[in-house]
């Protein structure tokens, strides 16, 4: 094998594969040919670095160096400059706004300042698709341990002082589970990973299976061990090509090197992994109706107890766990219990992996410790708010959890805090929303994804948000009445406490928070017949700003109700009565001469 | 109408995939996935085929079918436009990309285009979001796209 005295790091992530970071890596592997450079530097394609927002990201390892955007013409530049001569490429690096300064390293890089990475420790350092590289950074170290060295009750006891608890949102103590799992006395168990992520605006999972999809598979044999199961399935979202190519790669190895199938290690354990695709159902990220769909069943919920601990896939006993909190277990049976329990907070230890998006500048993933504030998150992380507008609130939790206003942002990001806000944890994704988002609207947009995934088996969840859809599209529409706000809170109170699954128990919380935290809001749609962010079509008004207008005549033209009046350079004029607020004028005015509010 | 049509070679490759499962309990799925890929779609001649070689009910097949909405009865077009409507995506316009396509391929979102061409779909969150917002067309990842860049995209596919 040959020795690189230097390593070009390319992110591969689905983000990244999309900005062509393929094609980079193709062309800087073609140059180092080039230049006979070949065996002395070499270029590993890793998982996502989290910096979504300006990738491709390109690290020069050992120097740590940080790139930017980098295009597959800049591969020659790279090369000369930075390999060859040995100076860096100021126009890639990363120019932090708040110090408007370059900054050369990725550490000095605020939004990687405050982070700490357990769960995400191999991504953008390894090649995903050589299980070499994993194994050279401690990897099957921890399921060497617990074979040879550990009792299974000796691995959920470790788990246990731990203190992990499942990063799929329940946040219910693994440990527990596992040990659940153990003391059911069956002929056959399951290990079941759920990767079915799928929360709108969340991408953990994802990045974790593309980026380090071995330590998923030590993690899943360390689990059988410890409960007593030989199968494992991942259950995965058929949207998520890349992490499922990678993870057959690495099933594949691990099998090659003995790591899985059976008598692993000479110890006489054995265990397998089989992937399972999920067909786009929302509904299947719950346990019980995730193993009907490995069943192959419509994935429909049941009733709880049984617990899947006591009776899952095939009547017995099975395991379920997230692919962020088997990322976590490798690190714990490695550095110990107590060493992970001393992260984070007293009831949520270690760290979590947070997915940001929407109206922030930095979008990307992060991982930070447990009890991290939410300012810490969105501001200094997530270097604040696009095109400097105003913060309006975070959503947590996807359509099963709510946002968090202004207010509360300095609250610390653990499971029971934000329940106590009537948000929740959720799987990670956080999604910031700023002073041009309708909360109403935001409401409505994840009572229609409900509406679309709920799996219509009991009718609290099936008819229940088909209501709220429609009170909530009727104050989007100015049509609501006063009444229609406590409708909308007793509608949603009852769907809580009769769904019978937590895809419908959970479905009214986008609603109720918004509904404590931006009263103001509703009221203005329904009183005053205005929509402050002027997002709801029904509710402008679309006028003519007299000094902008040259009288082109373009938006009398493009009227479809003949409501403009006006003559070729004439200000013109919308008669509001007649207007049917298509926006067509809007869209197609050139001087910014009409405005809608 | 572009479609992998029903012929005998496709099915004789399903029965052959079917052939090779170690175990037949709990396949429906990756049957129907397999098939989808082969047909291009799931119409009736094809649920009762795999009704009669896994030798589970006609009724329970239709029900998975419907149930998932990976898995289609209708014919797709040869381009799938899938614009994401994940949070990220809602937030920054994705109405406004769909609302686009839409009036340039006259067509609206689960319809496919009278020259058997593009089907336009909306989709849950590609997890691209820093990309936001985005569209899909068949495997291939579109980010930051706006209005203007629709004409584009499409015009690429048609070379």
């Amino acid at each position: 094998m040959p020795n690189y005295r230097m390593h070009l790091l390319v992110c591969g992530g689905t983000g990244c594969h999309a900005t062509k970071s393929n094609v980079l890596v193709n062309e800087l592997k073609r140059v180092l040919v080039e230049k006979g450079l070949e065996n002395e530097i070499q270029v590993v394609e890793t998982g996502c670095f989290g910096f979504c927002e300006k990738g491709p990201i390109v690290k020069v390892y050992p120097d740590n160096i940080f790139y930017i955007e980098v295009q597959p013409t800049d591969a020659l530049e790279i090369i000369e400059e930075h390999i060859i001569k040995g100076r860096k490429l100021e126009r890639l690096l990363f120019v932090e706004p708040s110090l408007n300064q370059k900054l050369e390293e990725q550490l000095d890089m605020p939004f990687y300042k405050k982070q700490l990475r357990v769960a995400l420790k191999n991504c953008g350092f390894i090649d995903p698709e050589d299980i070499d590289e994993y194994i050279a950074t401690e990897g099957y170290h921890a399921l060497g341990k617990v074979l040879t060295s550990m009792t299974p009750d000796a691995v959920i006891e470790e788990i246990k002082i731990s203190g992990l608890r499942g990063r799929g949102g329940g946040g219910f103590p693994t440990g527990l589970k596992w040990e659940f799992t153990k003391k059911s006395s069956a002929d056959q168990k399951y290990i079941v990973c759920n990767a079915d992520e799928g929360d709108p605006g969340a991408f953990m999972d994802r990045s974790i299976l593309e980026g380090d999809p071995h330590i998923v598979l030590e993690a899943m044999a360390i689990a059988g061990f410890a409960v007593g199961a030989s199968k494992g399935y991942i259950y995965i979202r058929a949207e998520y090509p890349l992490a499922i190519q990678r993870l057959s790669i690495a099933i594949e190895q691990a099998r090659d090197y003995g790591l899985l199938g059976n008598d692993i290690m000479g110890t006489g354990f054995d265990f397998d992994v089989e992937v399972d695709l999920g067909a786009g159902a929302f509904v299947c990220g719950e346990e019980t109706a995730l193993i009907k769909s490995i069943e192959g069943n419509r994935g429909e919920p049941l009733t709880k107890p049984p617990f899947p601990a006591q009776s899952g896939i095939w009547e017995k006993p099975t395991c379920v766990n997230n692919v962020e909190t088997f990322a976590n277990i490798p690190p714990i049976i490695n550095k110990g219990g107590l060493w992970f329990k001393q992260i984070g907070t007293e009831k949520s230890s270690g760290t979590k992996v947070f997915a940001l998006a929407g109206k922030i500048n930095n979008v990307g993933l992060v991982e930070v410790p447990m009890g991290t504030t939410m300012s810490d998150i969105v501001f200094d992380i997530g270097g604040g708010i696009r095109h400097d507008k105003q913060f309006k609130a975070v959503q947590t939790g996807g359509p099963s959890g709510g946002c968090i206003p202004y207010s509360q942002i300095d609250i610390p990001v653990d499971y029971d805090s934000l329940v106590s806000i009537g948000s929740m944890m959720g799987s990670g994704g956080l999604i910031v929303l700023d002073e041009d988002d309708c909360m109403v609207n935001i409401a409505k947009f994840y009572m229609e994804f409900i509406i679309d995934e709920s799996c219509g088996k009991c009718t609290p969840c099936r008819v229940g948000t088909k209501r709220l859809h429609e009170i909530l599209t009727k104050i989007t529409e100015g049509k609501a009445t006063e009444d229609c706000i406590n409708h909308l809170v007793e509608l949603s109170n009852t769907i809580k406490d009769t769904s019978l699954c937590g895809l419908g128990q959970t479905a009214p919380n986008p609603v109720l928070s918004t509904i404590k935290y931006f009263l103001d809001e509703y009221k203005a749609h329904v009183i005053d017949k205005h929509c402050p962010a002027s997002v709801c079509e029904a509710l402008l008004s679309y006028t003519v700003v007299s000094e902008n207008c040259i009288g082109c005549t373009a938006c009398l033209r493009s009227c479809p109700a003949n409501c403009i009046k006006g003559a070729p350079k004439e200000i013109h004029e919308i008669i509001q009565s007649d207007c049917i607020k298509c926006g067509a004028c809007f869209d197609i005015c050139r001087f910014e001469a009409i405005i809608k509010k | 109408m572009y479609n992998k049509e029903l012929s005998q070679a496709n099915f004789d490759a399903l029965e052959n995939y079917i052939g090779s499962l170690p175990e037949k309990k709990g396949a429906l799925i990756p049957v129907l996935h397999k098939a989808q890929n082969l047909f291009g779609y799931l119409p009736k001649e094809v649920q009762l085929f795999i009704c009669e070689k896994l030798d589970v009910p006609s009724s329970k097949i239709y029900g998975v079918v419907s149930f998932y909405s990976f898995f289609t009865m209708k014919p797709r077009g040869q381009y799938v436009i899938n614009v994401c409507m994940g949070t990220a995506c809602f937030v920054r316009k994705a109405e406004d990309v769909i609302k686009e396509f839409e009036k340039q391929l006259k067509i609206s979102v689960g319809e496919t285009s009278k020259d058997g061409l593009y089907t336009l779909e909306a989709l849950r969150c590609v997890g691209a979001c820093g990309l936001a917002p985005v569209v899909m067309v068949n495997d291939k990842i579109y980010g930051h796209v706006e209005k203007k860049d629709i004409e584009k995209i499409l015009a690429e596919q048609s070379n």
